[in-house]
């Protein structure tokens, strides 16, 4: 794990990380950086496709609540009026797909994110602390094919960094 | 204030920071110093003692309400004034207020998000607690009206009971209750959503090992992976989106309560942008009483700073000139309707029992916002702390002329009466103030009041394609 002072300089170390070849690796830091995603080579998330499907799911099936209580379940005959009046069911429907979308947004990215997590090897570093305030971090993980401990510590050390630890499992 | 005018001749270090400090945020701020000045204030030992002065008042009032309600559901919703033909009145008029007051902070949070207003920043955080106190406040009113809220649960909401029943679709009421609950639980995870990376920060800085659990616990293990924030980002993108439709939907569902009637005042196509507009203007004094108290005793002038004040004040005088324009409107119409009611209504408004009320919301927010077009008044934060405490006001005072005056003189004259509030009714108001505070003095004293880490991507260290010129 290696620790940069800036986030210019985790991008920089992130590249080139990536171009010496070293595939399974994470970064940390205190912001979101846009840049990292395509440093790290990352793949565009799922998350927006889930919350599409939640809002057509939440939609769907708050009119078809509707429907089912007025139709079906309590038919109510006022005047011969139509059962499924449909335009008196817009504004509920509407707010059914907000809550399926908003629902499906909120616990789909902890889930993808397998958050909440109680434990994990970075927070054995005592710098790690600062991950949360000024310092930004890479991790390149043992289980990176071309992961070599002395040889990996070094390569780190190229970036200028303020600092390289081992991470415990 | 011009950042300017500390340096008489800014050295070429001093200029280039300046020129790279975006306009929200004084300049020479870096990751750690936001960080510590905005968690200090969570973190200290020492509590103000202001703080504890505040939250006595907060809590006196919120003990008002505790036996208001006691009172109410032993006794009944007879305790309060509104009664035939005027059968709603405070119940109905402080809902509107209060969930008015809240749309400022979705505003804030999702539509100045998408907008990438950088101003927003620092003031998102407690504006949508805000949201949520004033949502919670608001959800007390309609359902202790309701007399035995245990028992309105088969009325309001679609569950299998054991009478067959199910809720009225067709009723505005019922489009209501799924409007306000689904805006109460989307604001309730967008604002948790926002926190918890700020939740990360205070367990890795807190001291006492308490606060760390704590904090540790609520921050479900956040440690800021590429990966995460990327998801992260990209849902908080989404909820933006999905509040932006979600908090102009809310008032205008909330005012269909009232067009969807037949009744004289009511009964008009301009209520749902006009409401919606009365409710970000309320909404954006409510931010601004609460802002002035808490960037002056909390030292935090440099995150919310006067171009916020300017901002928000600007906003204010728009959405303000929108809810006259919705007067004028009102008025025109009831003349070009030619109908009798229309006509009656709006001349009892004007010349009525009432009148007194319906002249004051006019000076208010069809006069008195007219100040705000001056630099001199929007530079003069005494003054607008008032300014903002009198829209509350004026916005209050619409609501309770919107509702009262079409009811107490209806079709009928033989059914002709007069509104009076009873001290329960003044009880309950004051109560959901004491609880809005409480709550508000409680978040400042536990959670980080601004978004901690939205504040460290403004500062300049944060660009990455600056800094890569070697």
């Amino acid at each position: 794990m290696a620790e940069f002072e800036t986030p210019a300089a985790l991008v920089e170390a992130a590249t080139k990380a990536r171009l010496a070849g070293y595939r399974k690796m994470d970064a940390y830091s205190p912001i979101p950086i846009e840049e990292l995603d395509e440093a790290l080579d990352l793949r565009r998330t799922r998350l927006p496709l889930l919350v599409l499907l939640g809002g057509i799911a939440g939609g769907i099936g708050g009119f078809m609540l509707q429907v089912w209580a007025s139709a079906v379940a309590y038919p109510m005959n006022v005047g011969g009026r139509p059962l499924i009046s449909w335009p008196q069911f817009v504004p509920v429907t509407f707010e059914t797909t907000v809550l399926g979308a908003a629902l499906t947004a909120f616990f789909g990215m902890w889930a993808l994110n397998k958050l909440p997590q109680p434990y994990h090897p970075v927070f054995n570093v005592d710098a790690f602390t600062r991950a949360s305030t000024d310092r930004f971090f890479l991790v390149i993980e043992t289980a990176d094919p071309r992961f070599e401990r002395s040889a990996t510590r070094k390569f780190l050390e190229t970036m200028h960094p303020v600092g390289v630890s081992d991470v415990e499992p | 204030m011009d950042p300017q005018a500390h340096h008489t001749s800014p050295s070429p270090e001093t200029a280039a920071l300046l020129a790279r400090t975006p306009p929200v945020i004084t300049p020479g701020h870096t990751f750690d110093s936001v960080t510590d000045t905005i968690t200090h204030v969570v973190l200290t030992k020492r509590t103000p003692l202001g703080w504890f002065l505040g939250f006595f008042v907060a809590f006196v009032l919120l003990m008002v309400l505790n036996m208001t309600i006691g009172n109410l559901l032993l006794t009944g919703i007879g305790i309060w004034g509104n009664n035939v033909p005027v059968g709603w009145a405070f119940d109905i008029i402080n809902f509107v207020w209060w969930i008015g007051i809240g749309h400022a902070g979705t505003l804030i949070s999702a539509i100045l998000l998408l907008f990438r207003q950088q101003w927003r920043t620092s003031i998102n955080r407690f504006a949508e607690a805000m949201t949520l106190f004033a949502v919670a406040c608001a959800a007390m009113f309609p359902l202790l009206h309701t007399g035995r809220p245990w028992l309105a649960a088969y009325w309001l909401f679609p569950y299998p009971n054991v009478m067959g029943l199910w809720p009225q679709f067709r009723s505005p009421l019922i489009w209501d209750v799924f409007a306000v609950s689904t805006y109460g639980t989307v604001s309730a995870l967008f604002w948790f959503a926002g926190l918890v990376p700020d939740l990360a920060t205070l367990r890795d800085r807190a001291k006492s090992r308490l606060a760390q659990r704590l904090y540790g616990m609520l921050a479900l293990g956040w440690r800021g992976s590429a990966k995460h924030w990327q998801r992260y980002e990209t849902m908080y993108l989404l909820l933006a989106g999905i509040s932006t439709p979600l908090v102009l939907s809310v008032h205008s569902v909330v005012s269909f309560d009232f067009a969807v009637s037949v009744l004289p005042g009511w009964h008009a196509t301009i209520f749902p942008p006009y409401f919606v507009a009365g409710a970000i203007y309320s909404g954006f004094a409510m931010v601004m009483t609460l802002a002035i108290p808490l960037r002056t005793f909390y030292g935090l002038e440099d995150f919310i700073t006067m171009r916020h004040i300017h901002n928000m004040t600007k906003v204010m005088l728009v959405t303000g000139m929108i809810v006259a324009y919705g007067y004028a409107n009102e008025a025109f119409f009831a003349w070009y309707s030619s109908s009798p009611y229309e006509e009656f209504m709006m001349y009892n408004r004007m010349t009525g029992p009432y009148a007194v009320f319906y002249w004051s919301l006019i000076a208010i927010n069809a006069l008195m916002i007219q100040l705000f077009w001056f630099r001199s008044v929007r530079d003069n934060i005494p003054l607008l702390f008032i300014l903002s405490l009198l829209v509350n006001v004026g916005m209050w005072l619409e609501r309770f002329i919107i509702i009262v005056t079409s009811l107490h003189r209806d079709f009928l004259p033989s059914s002709w009466d007069m509104y009076a509030p009873t001290r329960w009714d003044f009880g309950m108001f004051v109560g959901t103030i004491g609880l809005f505070l409480a709550l508000f003095f409680l978040f400042i004293r536990f959670l980080p009041a601004i978004a901690i880490f939205e504040m460290r991507t403004i500062v300049p260290e944060a660009k990455v394609k600056a800094e890569q010129h070697g």
